[in-house]
């Protein structure tokens, strides 16, 4: 990774084999539909990865493939399947329980005894600063409360492979930006392997440290963009002539796909 | 790494709802603007009802047949405050009641068990769905003379009337709220490998609550209708409302007779209130359709 001024802090560190690694994967639908070819990349604990594309180009389908959710035609996908953090685009949560019932869910899922869960699911709710609203049903919490709520629920798991599809897309901007900061603060913090989809090219290049650029129908990587930036990223990168530069790179590399 | 949260918290609270902020007081006021909102117009209509009940009686039939329309104090007096009259009404009120609680609740389990096993097999629900459908249909008249062959005169003979009646809409609505789940939620409960059993306690059940409450709210009505129309064919062992209503029309009692239907509709008001109440009680603080402060 590259070295940067701007940062005085090293960056995260990037450490061991890949977490989340596909070898020639393909995914056809039933219907004919190629949705993914050969799509090869790994992903190593600290190191966060974004995804673009034109959509209906696969990205979700890849996520799906990641999680198990769905099986590929071919290839390989090698992780923990157990141990994956999948925030969705939805925050999908429980209506009919609190921020708390919410976070203890997938732990009780797992059969995690009822202190111990208690206990990990308030770390992890105060990691995502809703301390306060412990109590409150996702009805009366707004949309980026309940992302953060969706978002405690899979630190609960403490995973070493997160995966995002397109998490904030139906945030307003300036909640957007505030999930965005905490995202990072929490990447730092915890060090897991990121896989990140969005269609906001600034979004992408201001979170990763890599930028997979993919093609529609069927989906290929076309194009695998290092950003070289350290973390933690001060606020103003984001206005940063240099971060533009990168972004228009990704653009760039997008429209010669389209 | 700490980062101060607090700032955050405040401007995000801003684009919360009002109500968690904006306090009891207000819900309160509320609620007592809208109860005065509801309860006067109904008053003034109940007026309007007994006027024109008042002036229908005394002017609309000629005198010799007035006796078919007792005016409203008429009711009052030789039913509502007789002794007598409300002595047996209170007392089959109590076996309407009985009647129509017990047939509800073998309804609501068999119709919740029903339900379940729909919803986990499809062959189940192909082969139970035109059954209930055709159970709705039936006319209960046509068939309640049937079941005094079959069942003869008994508790449980009437009980089947109130059954059949008010089966259809738990199993209908519980299948229906267990089907329409999120389908993110579904993906959630396979990522984490849940069984079966987890994911109906854990998942489908709960979601279909919403639902199924307002099945029960339509069955509770039902099995008060089920349980008069019993009575009114199972004119044996002590007398219901249903059969106190064919014994005051039979002796032309007509003053008790009204009461008698007065107090089989306040029932079949209470109980489906009650399931209404209890309903609102067991969804209101997470669903979006419950009733809040109004």
């Amino acid at each position: 990774m590259a070295e940067v001024e701007t940062s005085v802090v090293p960056p995260a560190s990037v450490s061991g084999a890949p977490a989340l690694a596909f070898e020639q994967v393909s995914m056809t639908f039933p219907d004919g539909t190629v949705a993914l070819r050969d799509v090869s990349f790994s992903v190593r604990r600290g190191e966060f990865t974004s995804i673009v594309g034109p959509s209906g180009c696969g990205k979700s389908t890849l996520l799906r493939i990641a999680s198990g959710l769905t099986e590929a035609t071919s290839g390989r996908v090698h992780t923990d399947a157990d141990r994956l953090g999948f925030v969705f685009q939805d925050p999908t949560l429980l209506p009919w329980r609190t921020v708390l019932g919410n976070a203890e869910l997938l732990l009780e899922l797992h059969g995690v005894p009822r202190e111990e869960r208690r206990r990990r699911a308030r770390e992890a709710i105060s990691a995502v600063g809703l301390d306060a609203f412990e109590l409150f049903h996702p009805k009366r919490l707004s949309g980026g409360m309940r992302m953060r709520a969706s978002l405690a629920r899979w630190l609960t798991l403490d995973p070493p492979v997160f995966l995002f599809d397109e998490p904030f897309g139906a945030l307003d901007e300036i909640s957007r930006e505030k999930l965005n900061e905490e995202l990072l603060r929490l990447f730092q913090e915890k060090g897991f392997a990121a896989v990140f989809v969005t269609h906001s090219l600034f979004e992408a290049v201001y979170l990763s440290s890599r930028v997979l650029v993919m093609s529609s129908r069927p989906g290929r990587i076309v194009a695998d963009i290092a950003v070289p930036f350290g973390y933690p990223r001060a606020q103003e990168l984001r206005f940063d002539p240099a971060m533009s530069e990168v972004a228009g790179e990704v653009s760039a590399a997008l429209r010669s796909v389209w | 790494m700490k980062v101060d949260l607090r700032s955050a918290e405040h401007s995000e609270l801003a684009e919360a709802p009002e109500r968690p902020l904006g306090g009891p007081v207000r819900a309160r006021r509320g609620r007592v603007r809208s109860a005065a909102g509801i309860v006067v117009p109904a008053i003034i209509a109940l007026a309007v009802f007994v006027g024109f009940w008042q002036f229908a009686a005394t002017h609309m039939i000629s005198r010799h047949r007035r006796f078919l329309l007792p005016t409203p104090g008429k009711v009052l007096s030789d039913g509502l405050f007789d002794s007598r009259t409300m002595h047996q009404i209170a007392a089959s009120l109590w076996l309407t009641t009985k009647l129509s609680l017990f047939g509800l609740g073998v309804a609501i389990v068999l119709g919740i068990a029903v339900g379940i096993l729909m919803f986990s097999f499809k062959w189940a629900e192909r082969a139970a769905y035109p059954y209930l459908v055709a159970l709705q249909a039936v006319p209960v008249l046509a068939i309640a003379p049937l079941m005094t062959v079959i069942f003869g005169y008994s508790f449980w003979a009437k009980s089947i009337i109130v059954i059949i009646i008010s089966f259809f809409p738990i199993p209908t609505t519980l299948l229906l709220g267990m089907k329409s789940v999120d389908p993110g939620l579904i993906d959630l409960f396979r990522l984490s490998h849940a069984s079966w059993w987890t994911r109906l306690r854990k998942l489908r059940l709960p979601n279909a609550l919403p639902s199924l409450f307002a099945g029960l709210r339509i069955s509770a009505g039902l099995s008060v209708i089920g349980a008069i129309v019993g009575e009114l064919f199972f004119q044996q062992g002590r007398p219901g409302l249903g059969q106190r209503i064919y014994d005051y029309q039979t002796n032309m009692e007509y003053p008790q007779l009204y009461t008698a239907i007065i107090f089989s509709s306040l029932l079949g008001i209470a109980i489906f209130s009650f399931f209404g109440w209890l309903g609102n009680r067991a969804i209101r603080s997470w669903h979006e359709s419950a009733v809040e402060s109004n």
